[in-house]
């Protein structure tokens, strides 16, 4: 897979309320039906959209927070949180959906997805990108 | 459009899926499947509980490549696989159990 680019999504608004999150999360599936290199990042309040425990039964709007655990069934396996978003705040990785993924090579064992990572490293991480799309 | 089951009509979109999942019934998939020209058995059946209840998990019906990969993790190699999926679902596995099931069309099927 010589010409799989490195694609890397990036989420930095609340998860309802518009329609970033969402939208973001339809592409980032999509995408992955091309075998691309993909990797997420969750920073600002894109990291409340890993929040467990979502209820949207009082906004009316579907609570599709669930499907972020199929990411690990599209090979999307590389989900970075930045670590100041999160301490600013006051949440921990306890706060967020343990997402995992399955390794086939290994009779299916369960790995985690989600690493929190600094600024610096996230800028790091761009760095290396072909493809940076933000919502 | 509509069709009918048991005595009522369910809004359907204009590619036969059910516009409303909520008013799904297996029944639902018998008549879909008699409109293609198929006779439902309990393999057309064990994928379409399977994307049920994948749907409720996940909120989503997912792409056929997680299908396949999945189906045969639950159900074995035999079954996960293209060929066999596409025996039962010549339409294709996503598209056809998918409707059968009264999902909306598989996200990241064009």
């Amino acid at each position: 897979m010589s010409d799989a680019k490195k694609f890397m999504y990036i989420n930095r608004k609340a998860p309802y309320g518009t329609v970033y999150a969402w939208e973001s999360l339809e592409v980032v599936l999509i995408g992955a039906a091309f075998e691309q290199d993909v990797s997420l990042a969750f920073v600002d309040d894109g990291v409340y959209q890993l929040m467990k425990g979502q209820d949207t039964t009082e906004v009316g709007i579907k609570n599709f927070s669930p499907t972020y655990s199929a990411l690990g069934d599209y090979e999307v396996n590389k989900i970075y949180i930045e670590k100041e978003s999160l301490e600013a705040r006051g949440l921990t990785l306890d706060d967020l959906q343990h997402l995992v993924w399955e390794d086939e090579d290994e009779d299916w064992a369960e790995k985690d997805s989600i690493r929190v990572v600094t600024s610096a490293e996230l800028a790091e991480l761009f760095e290396e990108q072909d493809v940076v799309l933000s919502f | 459009m509509g069709i009918e089951v048991n005595g009522k009509v369910l809004e359907v979109d204009e590619e036969g899926y059910l516009a409303d999942l909520n008013t799904w019934e297996p029944e639902v998939a018998n008549v879909m499947a008699k409109l293609d020209d198929t006779e439902l058995n309990e393999n057309h059946w064990e994928v379409i509980n399977f994307l049920r209840e994948y749907y409720e998990e996940y909120q989503i019906a997912p792409a056929v490549r997680v299908l396949t990969k999945a189906i045969g993790k639950k159900l074995g190699k035999d079954k996960g696989n293209s060929k066999y999926l596409y025996e039962l679902f010549p339409y294709g596995p996503g598209k056809q159990a998918c409707k059968y099931a009264g999902l909306p069309k598989p996200t990241g099927c064009v």
